[in-house]
């Protein structure tokens, strides 16, 4: 990162009811000591905060985690929210539990990076600076 | 003449430490307390066999809860289970209990958990996924049906909708032309940890106190056999703290349902014997089994100096245990069933009342029924094949194992004492206390993971490309519709003046000190639903926030 460019700026949520939130805090975290913003939401959040949060916050990046199975129906009504809102050029990462077979969907989605258990937080670290966009 | 451990450290450990260095610098526990090359007889010098251990079903209870342990009854096998709509649910119970399950355990959907009906928009996309939708006594029946409630027990993982739940279940078991006198089972009705880790609080800790204790003083006259809550530290566990945390924090809510009864009018005694516990089995064996032991040790010290008990049932620590679903890794799954098998085992040799063995393919979705099966096989395999059930604690009087025990017990009287100075567990919780402490040990064991100080098998060393991803369980996107349609139904069929009628009267004792619990159950009956009847007591009350700790 120069002098110039100021640090990429993260939403961490949780979306839907389950309230699994070590993954999403270390997550925040690992982020946070690598030099990023993060901005952690906290459980149970609706689709329309996470968008509302995210336009208020004016962040790059938002990572999604789920780990009660809803992924499938809560992450396109996040989705539809930022749209909404015109939040699109922003990097999109999920994590949680999200079975092998529903990652090409979740990808297919806009997700450019499904991060499950077991992962390097180096590794989220790494695919945030290297895939958020770039703001002056 | 014999030699000290401190002279055989000196001398042969030492050359043989010179020639090649041990495998690690320093050896820790779970909590970053040094594990020592050795223990030998200097490490209990000052240690007293009759008060840190006494005899099983005798006070302290180190060695057990019962004079027989599983001699005379093996734990009781239970797993946790419910998925999809009530008729689905009772289908697998029925074929767990063909299977040699000996009681039931309820897992509810997250919407039931949180008092949302299926039909509510906050439910979208959760309805039968986590556990079973349940919203009504119409629902308890068709899932309880077929299965003499007087007959098993059965545990619900339920909290802040605990007391609804229940109501649901004692009106249910009223059908059956049930024995309410003999009704077993437990509401985890633990509200402080879902602060704490877990989540699913709806209102404020006052108010949720009160339902607690209002539950207390009920069942001890309506369900005198029913175990009134079981207080958890599971959650807490898995959300990352050490097994020391997970002992401490757990009794500092305990210490705080048991003032709230003791200010409600109850006395210790009176209710000592109904409170259950539930812990969590990780992976450092000797370290695990160390803790069920002090643990039991360290209640029963509670019991009877902080609350003068007298009563022996109601100094014994009786607790259920899940095996590690944390400790489960995605990357080769199989490896999965033999970590739940070397938990399971340090549960039983700990004295367990209960156990819930994890299926191996719960990293990657919900349990399948085979996975399911395998893991109670994996129970039954050590209860009639290991021989480990066949005398009581059998590792008692192991230099290490008793050594482990005194510094668990240490590590947890120094946090109950911290917790003590700043006014106990909930307002620890207020000021997120143990929230960040949990925080900063998950991280820790985190970083330890990504340095390699920690070993996983599959996940950061002995790793392969990935294999096949096994069958998983998919919860028909449909259920929420139709449970959309029967509660339509439901509200359509039922007399919805007496519904009324007996929310307002829920509403009206809301801001009084009246037992909650026979409202409630008249409410249940009128076929009044969870989502109205949480509904009701929000608008009253309010919910509560989580604290930001991050």
């Amino acid at each position: 990162m120069t002098a110039t460019e100021r640090p990429i700026r993260v939403l961490i949520a949780k979306p839907g009811l389950d309230g699994h939130d070590r993954g999403a805090k270390v997550v925040a975290r690992a982020l946070r000591d690598a030099g990023m913003e993060v901005v952690y939401t906290g459980i149970r959040q609706t689709p329309q905060m996470i968008a509302e949060a995210a336009l208020q916050e004016d962040v790059q990046v938002v990572g999604l985690s789920i780990l009660s199975g809803a992924h499938l129906e809560l992450f396109p009504r996040v989705l539809e929210e930022l749209r909404a809102r015109g939040v699109d050029d922003v990097l999109l990462f999920a994590g949680g539990i999200i079975p092998e077979v529903d990652i090409p969907a979740v990808r297919e989605m806009g997700f450019a990076g499904v991060f499950g258990p077991g992962t390097n937080t180096a590794d989220i670290i790494g695919f945030v600076q290297q895939h958020a966009p770039r703001r002056a | 003449m014999s030699k000290s451990k401190h002279e055989w450290g000196e001398t042969t450990h030492a050359k043989a430490t010179a020639r090649a260095k041990e495998r690690r610098e320093r050896f820790e526990s779970s909590s970053g307390a040094e594990v020592e090359a050795l223990y030998a007889p200097e490490d209990l010098a000052e240690w007293n066999y009759h008060e840190k251990l006494g005899y099983p079903g005798e006070y302290p209870f180190t060695r057990g809860v019962q004079p027989t342990m599983y001699r005379g009854r093996l734990w009781t096998m239970r797993q946790y289970a419910g998925f999809g709509d009530a008729e689905e649910s009772n289908r697998r119970y029925k074929f767990l209990l063909q299977q040699g399950q000996t009681g039931l355990s309820v897992a509810f959907d997250l919407p039931t958990q949180i008092g949302y009906d299926s039909d509510a928009p906050e439910a979208e996309g959760e309805v039968g996924k986590v556990g079973v939708a349940i919203s009504s006594l119409e629902d308890m029946e068709t899932l309880t049906a077929g299965i003499p409630l007087d007959q098993i027990t059965t545990s619900m993982t339920i909290n802040a909708s605990a007391a609804v739940l229940l109501a649901f279940y004692v009106a249910a078991a009223k059908r059956q032309g049930a024995d309410l006198g003999k009704l077993g089972g437990t509401i985890q009705n633990d509200i402080l940890k879902e602060y704490i880790a877990r989540g699913t609080y709806i209102f404020p800790p006052r108010p949720s106190l009160r339902l607690v204790t209002d539950i207390f003083a009920w069942c001890k006259d309506v369900v005198p056999e029913w175990n009134t809550i079981s207080i958890s530290g599971y959650h807490m566990r898995e959300a990352g703290c050490t097994a020391a945390q997970e002992i401490a924090f757990t009794f500092a809510n305990a210490i705080e349902y048991v003032d709230a009864a003791v200010r409600a009018g109850l006395a210790f005694d009176e209710f000592g014997g109904r409170l259950a516990f539930f812990w969590a089995c990780h992976s450092n064996f000797l370290e695990e089994v160390s803790k069920f032991r002090a643990a039991r040790r360290i209640w029963a010290k509670i019991a009877k100096e902080r609350y003068a008990s007298k009563d022996p049932r109601a100094q014994m620590l009786r607790f259920h245990t899940q095996t590690g679903g944390a400790t489960l890794t995605a990357q080769q799954p199989l490896n999965n069933l033999v970590r739940t098998t070397l938990q399971a085992m340090s549960a039983v040799l700990g004295g367990t009342q209960s156990l819930h063995t994890n299926s191996f393919d719960e990293a990657l979705s919900l349990p399948s029924e085979g996975a399911v099966e395998l893991a109670l096989r994996t129970q039954q395999v050590i209860a009639y094949e290991t021989g480990v059930a066949d005398t009581i604690d059998p590792l008692a009087g192991s230099y290490f194992i008793e050594a482990e025990t005194d510094r668990i017990e240490a590590e947890v009287w120094a946090y109950l004492a911290r917790i003590d100075d700043f006014g106990g567990a909930l307002e620890g919780i207020e000021q997120g206390f143990q929230q960040r402490e949990i925080q900063e040990s998950a991280y820790r064991l985190q970083r330890q993971l990504e340095t390699k100080d920690r070993v996983v098998v599959g996940v950061n060393q002995f790793t392969t490309e990935a294999d096949r991803p096994p069958d998983i369980l998919r919860i028909d996107p449909e259920v929420g519709r139709k449970r959309a349609a029967s509660l339509a139904a439901l509200r359509a069929r039922r007399d919805n003046a007496a519904v009324r009628a007996a929310l307002d009267r829920i509403r009206d004792a809301a801001s009084t000190d009246e037992n909650m619990m026979p409202l409630l159950l008249d409410a249940v009956e009128a076929y009044a639903t969870v989502g109205e009847i949480c509904g009701v007591l929000r608008e009253e009350w309010g919910e509560y926030h989580e604290v930001m700790t991050i």
